[in-house]
């Protein structure tokens, strides 16, 4: 066959629909709202969400109130979730524990978004010596696992909230910043980026002005897939015993402590992880609708 | 079927685009008839709907397009109904496309040679061995040299015109009964674009063919009738001399009028641009489609005109054809802008020729490094470089023109790019107001920023799309100008009037603009400083002739009103003749000859000019030229030739001496300067390559 369908039709270009964002945040609601998908996941977060801020008002019960009498007790109408070996109600601990989780992912995912911005843009802008010293760098830093980074991050700096955000911080700076340069090379070759520098504009309103809004899209995107691995990287770090101490209501912890009765108390290990799995789950979704609707608008 | 059936025949065929929600008429009740033998041009403009008339007779229409009504019968069959299944039978076998963009119509994983030799495995039934000899002799026809090299190579490997010459013998292999052929020539370089359609004129030989593209100068060359489509409808259809002497339709007419003839010089006629764009898909009028841009259009145009036949074979969609007739016999033009009454651009004679010239280039050069590979690494190789600009020195006189025109590769771009500072140069002089200019962008201060600017090729990525068209303009008043927030904002208004633009547009984001407006935007953001020197790369090229023309006139006005300088760079040797008052021929990084733009036409000529003049596609029928065709492509600017780097090429090459010597500048009595060995009263006695306009 002489001829495949790959041929340029130049005609159809103009004929393409360029989306207005005039009113993005309602249209992004409603493209995620569109599709049962990323309706879903969308649901899931913002449930999840508002545990994370209405904790203390949901949950039943206290953290770390133990209801001695109620102790190792199966699900009922009186602890929906059960109770632990200690009578501690599971529900209210899992309800409790988003706040942390949410927390630690949500900063750590945003500051390390904000560095890696920052790094992508000057190092793609500048290019030369420093754009291939940082990268060699990030490449050296992205061959060891982030989960044995992590953990030897953490030997060092202790186990603490604030040494988890510095984890998350410093694995996923390098990914972002990469994936912000990338964008960055392909925009600052064009007409308006070097119209730009002919009319003598500063370098940061270069950066800021004109590239910054064409990498927007690719950002929010990769923010959002951030944001759910960092989930996965925080409860597997307080399921390694190295990120909050007992008794925190941390998921990740929570699956840790229930491991030695896991045979006679099952519910006490499926809830939390249940948890763990449907948010991550939920926010992937959520970041797949995100993607579709910035980066493929028809 | 008797030869007089024709081979295809489209009876009000519909084709509609799912777009925004809804079904989109892009070619809307489209009637033609091709016969046996005979070349079919299809001209139209971007969003014409030539193209997806072409798909839609191949039915590559793709998930979002569908016909939706009328037939296209193809030697006696219905085609627009048949199955995908049923159409692999004719597709390669009885109808084949040659398409637009050689490059990615190739698998750029499988040898040249076995992607040819698969249709005649599949198609002819021919063996391994059979089908390998013969993928031999049918790129041998294609006139490619070396065959067997050419299909041991991946498409990577041959050039833009040899991948074409490929793509020509895999659609020929299967004699096909119809052959389209979509802009087959658009993405190509003039001497290539020429050589291509000398193939094309030989070849199809009694095969029948539609010829779609946007380029008036190629259907005259080598087609037999001619439909224009606008808008998705077909407005003309006609023989092409009847066509190009006789419009019967104002989009025709004005299309024909929009192109510089060649000899028309911006001192002698004002180049006639159709008002307005064409309408998008979604807002196309209900009555005669081209009425918002006629100058003919009356209360009748709101209803479609039907298809007149003024002669058996002359049909055109068009309520005031007979006026039009009139016109052309010498009647006035009854309503509207009458362009010929507008006045000519008056140039200030008074330019004084001995005033020092706003830029001056002594020996510029522009190397790029190309990093080592990992092999030349170890053995140590010296750094392998391009020499995009190799030594060019030119000077451009106040409130002039100076054209720059090459061909891809000839180092156009980067003399441009070398000059406003955006690559840095690696050594020469430019001097701009007889101040030296400093190589780097980082060194040049604000007056230097502000005295020198650019307008892009792209206007695609000429303006930031999250700006609207008003802080796109406002900040070189500010940073450039000094202005505070509130002058600039009262300077917008002034500009956008100079570009002819409605005030209203400072609110617009440029997605809400056409092509032709955004490059109106980005040549006001390039004025907006006043600068003294503008240079303009391509900045027409990627527009349709309609809107170019427009854009053309413009830049003359804002220059003749302004007393700016301008370093305008084409490919496209027609427009730069007409807007320049000299010009400099550029071939792989050096200067081949320079003179004022009247004697460009006239010889004596470089070899090389001779040839580029010899192959501008003209649009007239009648035009009559010099069969000069340059041998082979232009050597890799890695691999560039000693002596003359024209030697390879060159139709008037004297000897070794052209190999082995750099020739020296000869100059004529009128300026004009050439870089050749041939003595100039030789290259006197050349024949103008266009024999007859």
């Amino acid at each position: 066959m002489t001829a495949s369908p790959l041929f340029d039709t130049q005609e159809e270009q103009g004929l393409q629909s360029t989306v207005d964002r005039s009113s993005g945040r309602s249209k992004l609601i409603h493209s995620l709202y569109s599709r049962p998908t990323s309706a879903i996941g969308t649901s899931i977060f913002l449930i999840f969400l508002l545990l994370a801020l209405l904790g203390p008002i949901i949950a039943p019960y206290a953290e770390n109130q133990q209801i001695v009498s109620d102790a190792r007790q199966p699900p009922s109408s009186e602890h929906v979730f059960g109770t632990d070996n200690l009578g501690r109600d599971v529900y209210s601990r899992v309800v409790l524990g988003a706040r942390n989780i949410l927390l630690l992912a949500g900063l750590g995912t945003l500051l390390a978004v904000l560095s890696g911005t920052v790094l992508g843009l000057v190092s793609g802008y500048r290019g030369g010596l420093l754009d291939e010293g940082l990268m060699r760098f990030f490449d050296g830093l992205l061959a060891i696992p982030a989960l044995l980074f992590a953990l030897l991050l953490l030997g060092i700096l202790g186990p603490s909230s604030s040494s988890v955000l510095m984890v998350i911080v410093i694995v996923y700076t390098p990914i972002v910043a990469r994936v912000v340069r990338s964008v960055v090379l392909s925009v600052k070759q064009r007409g308006y980026v070097e119209a730009a520098r002919l009319q003598g504009e500063r370098q940061s309103v270069i950066l800021w002005r004109e590239i910054f809004p064409s990498v927007l899209p690719v950002l929010a995107v990769e923010s959002a897939l951030r944001f759910s691995y960092a989930i996965f990287l925080v409860a597997s770090l307080g399921f390694l015993g190295v990120s909050v101490q007992p008794p925190t209501p941390d998921w990740g912890l929570m699956v840790k402590e229930s491991r030695n009765y896991v045979d006679q108390l099952p519910w006490t290990m499926f809830f939390p992880a249940a948890a763990i799995a449907i948010l991550v789950v939920g926010v992937n979704l959520m970041a797949d609708g995100i993607k579709r609707f910035l980066l493929a608008p028809d | 079927m008797t030869s007089l059936d024709p081979i295809l025949s489209i009876e009000n065929l519909t084709v509609a685009y799912y777009l925004h929600g809804e079904w989109q008429d892009a070619v809307r009740d489209v009637s033609l008839q091709i016969h046996p033998g005979q070349v079919y041009g299809l001209v139209g403009e971007s969003g014409s709907g030539k193209t997806t008339l072409a798909m839609a007779i191949m039915r590559y229409l793709g998930v979002t397009g569908v016909i939706r009504s009328g037939k296209i019968i193809f030697s006696g069959r219905d085609i627009a109904a048949v199955s995908q299944a049923d159409m692999r039978e004719i597709w390669g076998a009885q109808i084949s496309l040659v398409p637009q963009n050689p490059h990615s119509a190739l698998n750029p994983s499988i040898r040249v040679g076995e992607q040819v030799a698969e249709i005649l495995r599949i198609h002819l039934g021919m063996g391994q061995v059979a089908a390998r000899q013969y993928t031999l002799e049918l790129l041998h026809q294609v006139r490619l040299p070396d065959p067997k090299r050419v299909a041991e190579s991946y498409p990577h490997q041959i050039s833009g015109g040899m991948q074409q010459r490929v793509l020509i013998a895999m659609a020929l292999s299967t004699k096909p009964q119809l052959l389209i052929l979509d802009e087959p020539t658009t993405s190509l370089d003039v001497t290539t674009q020429a050589a291509i359609l000398d193939l094309i004129r030989e070849l199809i030989h009694g095969t029948t063919v539609l010829y779609v593209t946007h380029n008036l100068g190629v259907v005259a060359q080598i087609c037999d009738r001619v439909a224009v489509m606008y808008a998705g409808e077909l407005v003309e259809d006609a023989p092409l001399e009847e066509l190009f002497n006789r419009p019967l339709h104002v989009y025709t007419q004005g299309l024909l009028e929009s192109v510089p003839r060649l000899g028309e010089t911006k001192l002698n006629a004002r180049l006639k641009a159709i008002p307005g764009q064409i309408p998008s898909l979604g807002a196309r009028p209900q009555g005669c489609v081209f009425m918002p841009r006629c100058w003919l259009a009356d209360e009748s145009c709101k209803e479609r005109p039907p298809l007149f036949e003024f002669q058996p074979e002359h049909r055109t969609r068009c309520h005031h054809w007979q006026e039009l007739i009139d016109v052309q016999a010498g009647a006035p033009r009854p309503t509207g802008v009458d362009h010929a009454t507008l006045p000519l651009q008056n140039i200030p004679s008074s330019v004084d020729e001995t005033a020092p010239p706003v830029l001056t280039l002594q020996d510029l050069r522009v190397h790029y490094a190309i990093s080592h590979t990992l092999g030349e690494f170890v053995q140590r190789k010296p750094a392998r470089q391009v020499e995009a600009v190799d030594g060019v020195s030119l000077e451009i006189a106040a409130a002039r023109t100076l054209g720059l025109v090459g061909e891809s590769g000839s180092g156009k771009s980067s003399l441009a790019r070398a000059v406003v500072g955006l690559v840095e140069r690696t050594d020469g002089q430019v001097e701009l107001l007889q101040a030296s200019l400093p190589a780097r962008l980082s060194q040049r201060d604000i007056e230097t920023l502000r005295q020198l600017q650019m307008v892009f090729q792209d206007p695609e990525e000429a303006l930031n799309p999250h700006q609207t068209v008003g802080s796109t303009l406002r900040r070189p008043l500010i940073t450039l100008l000094g202005l505070s927030a509130g002058e600039a904002d009262s300077r917008i208004d002034q500009l956008l009037q100079a570009v002819k633009l409605p005030p209203e547009y400072k609110d617009r984001m440029p997605a809400r603009l056409s092509g032709g407006e955004k490059q109106r935007v980005a040549i006001a953001r390039a004025f907006a400083s006043n600068p003294d020197l503008l240079i303009a790369d391509e900045a027409v090229s990627s527009l349709d002739v309609s809107i170019q023309a427009s854009i053309i006139n413009l830049l003359n006005e804002l220059q003749a009103g302004l007393g700016t300088t301008l370093l305008f760079i084409s490919h496209d040797l027609g427009v730069v003749t007409y807007l320049s008052d000299s010009i400099a021929v550029v071939y792989l990084g050096r200067l081949m000859q320079i003179g004022p733009a009247g004697g460009l036409l006239e010889p004596p000529y470089h070899p090389y000019t001779e040839a580029l003049i010899a192959d501008i596609p003209i649009a007239d029928p009648g035009a009559r030229r010099a069969p000069i065709r340059l041998e082979s492509e232009t050597p890799s600017p890695l691999q560039k030739p000693t002596g003359c780097p024209f030697h390879t090429r060159c139709h008037r090459k004297i000897g070794v001496i052209c190999q082995t010597q750099a020739p020296p500048w000869q100059e004529t009595a009128d300026g004009k300067r050439i870089y050749c060995h041939i003595p100039i009263e030789q290259l006197q006695a050349a024949q103008p390559p266009i024999l007859k306009i």
